[in-house]
């Protein structure tokens, strides 16, 4: 049970950092005229199609004693980056990163721009229209972003093997631990998991559909599931 | 005019704003205009793509043009050579779009109150009140814009913009959608409101029967720039441009040679192309030989089924009904005179006059239903 509690932990807080840096970020790629967006655009949708391990080898590289990450987290406290949970967390941050971004460029896109004209011409600046116009309006994509990147940090595996390793209690998620039990044929251990993951899965997806349903009907507004997208 | 209590005063708008805009796969649109637009309803008429939305937005400050001046009363909000641009949160000038754009996750009241952040809670109530009230929607003020019909989603983006003691108000096609009698009480209670405030308010609108019933001062814009400005009779009832006549309603655009001018009449005759048929119509700039057009609506023109005699109409052309068209209360007919004319009459006439296709008419046309437009 040990890793699955590390694994909510981990999910937990990835999606606690990606919402919070997801929003400004989103904000920006979606209202910005700036002419070099595409190409932040593409490093944002990057861990999309890379291999989990080419991202983990590179953020391992960057963590290690001699990376630039490592060498300032040792500077700073103390220790070494990789193979520690807030190692993972980073790791997992730059992996869940577009499956938190893109719900939220697509619901900030979606918002009818003649509200946020309305919004403006009424004196409001543009730190109001975004909280009381924008944010309301993108609940659906909110809660899918973050369902996406909690569910997508809980079952995450490649860059945890990289970046993490195997240490029990610090690093090894349920993935991980499924993983390890199949290699030792437990299957019926590897099978609880397993079905644990699944469950949560479920229910996860189930919550988003449920929210885009209810609010997109309170709100009158299209849904945004990463499925209905074009 | 009545004299004006408390701190809002009549004043004048100003703007000059030129504007080019390029957009792929279509011509370089160009907006260049100067209006005035004094205290009270001034209509904005044109056909659609003349560039009207474009200069409110340059007015409201969502647009930026490239050269030009926007003052109110004495305040200047825009200024291309003095670099003056203020943004569109402190220029106070209300701005109602045609798709309204009430917030949809905001009750009729929260929508209304958007604009009086910063005021005092109680004060901010008192004047939602007032204006729930004036604009009769007092009894909504709970419900989404989801839940309310059209009318009353015009009367709440109306108060919306109007509670915020606005310098000028402007209107981009608001009403459309709406019955005419909707949408004459609407017009009254906005002019019961601003009665006292005598803001200028510019009325967008490419529908001829708004202007008829709103307003006293027209401008006329089409191609981005302003053809005429004056009342709706000097503007619409002898429109000088062939594609305002068209949005004004003239269903006949005949081009023409003239032939003579008989200045001591004010009159000129001209050939309508390829036909023998001549009119007389007033005299215009034009000599002996040039292409003229001419516009006449299809209800100025009478229709008789045997050649009128003593009439003081001094166009009588003969020609034969090729098509009946019932249309509402009226039925459209083509009447082939070597050009053809589409003539409005009523249905009861049909039936006296048994009108059917192939009938002999004669039209006739008063030499000042006649009027030359030009390109």
């Amino acid at each position: 049970m040990d890793a699955l509690l590390l694994s909510l932990r981990l999910a937990l807080y990835v999606s606690a950092i990606l919402l919070a840096g997801g929003l400004p970020l989103a904000y920006w790629l979606a209202y910005s005229n700036w002419r070099g967006k595409f190409l932040l655009e593409a490093v944002v949708a990057l861990p999309l199609v890379l291999p989990p391990t080419v991202l983990g080898f590179y953020v391992l590289v960057a963590m290690g004693p001699r990376g630039p990450l490592g060498k300032f987290w040792q500077t700073f406290f103390g220790h070494g980056l990789a193979f520690t949970f807030a190692g993972l967390v980073l790791a997992s941050v730059l992996y869940s990163l577009p499956f938190a971004v893109q719900p939220l460029i697509a619901s900030f896109e979606s918002v009818d721009r003649k509200l946020l004209d309305a919004s403006a011409v009424l004196g409001a600046g543009r730190l109001r229209t975004f909280w009381r116009v924008i944010l309301p309006l993108s609940i659906p994509g909110i809660v899918t972003a973050l369902v996406l990147s909690f569910a997508h940090t809980m079952g995450e595996f490649g860059v945890v093997l990289m970046v993490g390793g195997n240490l029990a209690g610090v690093t090894r998620t349920v993935s991980i631990d499924i993983y390890d039990h199949v290699q030792s044929l437990e299957y019926a251990e590897a099978n609880r998991m397993a079905l644990v993951l699944l469950a949560i899965s479920f229910a996860v997806l189930s919550v988003v559909y449920a929210v885009n349903r209810q609010v997109g009907r309170q709100i009158g507004r299209r849904l945004w599931t990463p499925w209905t997208a074009k | 005019m009545d004299p004006v209590d408390g701190e809002i005063s009549a004043s004048m708008l100003t703007a000059r704003a030129k504007l080019a805009r390029t957009r792929e796969g279509s011509p370089p649109f160009v907006l260049d205009v100067s209006v005035e637009v004094p205290p009270g309803i001034t209509i904005l008429f044109g056909p659609s793509g003349a560039g009207k939305s474009t200069l409110l937005d340059c007015i409201a400050g969502l647009a930026r043009p490239d050269e030009g001046r926007i003052v109110t009363g004495e305040e200047v909000l825009f200024d291309s050579q003095a670099g003056i641009n203020y943004p569109p949160q402190v220029r106070r000038i209300a701005y109602v779009f045609q798709t309204l754009a009430l917030f949809p996750h905001m009750s009729a009241e929260q929508n209304v109150s958007y604009g009086l952040n910063g005021l005092p809670p109680d004060e901010r109530a008192a004047r939602v009140e007032v204006i729930l009230k004036a604009f009769r929607v007092d009894k909504l003020r709970t419900q989404k814009p989801a839940e309310i019909s059209g009318g009353e989603r015009q009367r709440i983006a109306l108060a919306r913009s109007l509670v915020t003691q606005p310098r000028v108000l402007l209107l981009d096609e608001p009403l459309t959608g709406l019955d005419a009698e909707l949408k004459a009480s609407i017009v009254e209670d906005l002019r019961a409101w601003n009665a006292a405030l005598r803001i200028p308010i510019l009325y967008v609108t490419h529908a001829r029967e708004e202007v008829d019933a709103l307003g006293k001062r027209v401008i006329a814009m089409d191609n981005g720039s302003v053809l005429s400005t004056g009342t709706p009779l000097e503007v619409l009832e002898a429109p000088r441009h062939r594609r305002l006549a068209q949005a004004a309603g003239f269903e006949n655009l005949l081009s023409g040679t003239v032939v003579d001018l008989r200045v001591a009449d004010g009159v000129m005759r001209v050939r309508l192309e390829e036909s023998r048929c001549e009119i007389e119509v007033p005299l215009g700039y034009a000599a002996a030989g040039d292409r003229v057009r001419v516009a006449i609506r299809a209800g100025d023109i009478l229709l008789a089924t045997s050649q009128p005699h003593g009439l003081s109409a001094r166009n009588v052309i003969e020609g034969k009904i090729v098509a009946m068209e019932p249309r509402g209360t009226l039925v459209r007919a083509r009447v082939d005179c070597g050009v053809e004319f589409i003539v409005h009459v009523t249905p009861g006439a049909v039936r006296t006059l048994e009108l059917a296709d192939g009938s002999r008419v004669w039209l006739v046309l008063k030499t000042h239903s006649c009027h030359l437009v030009e390109e």
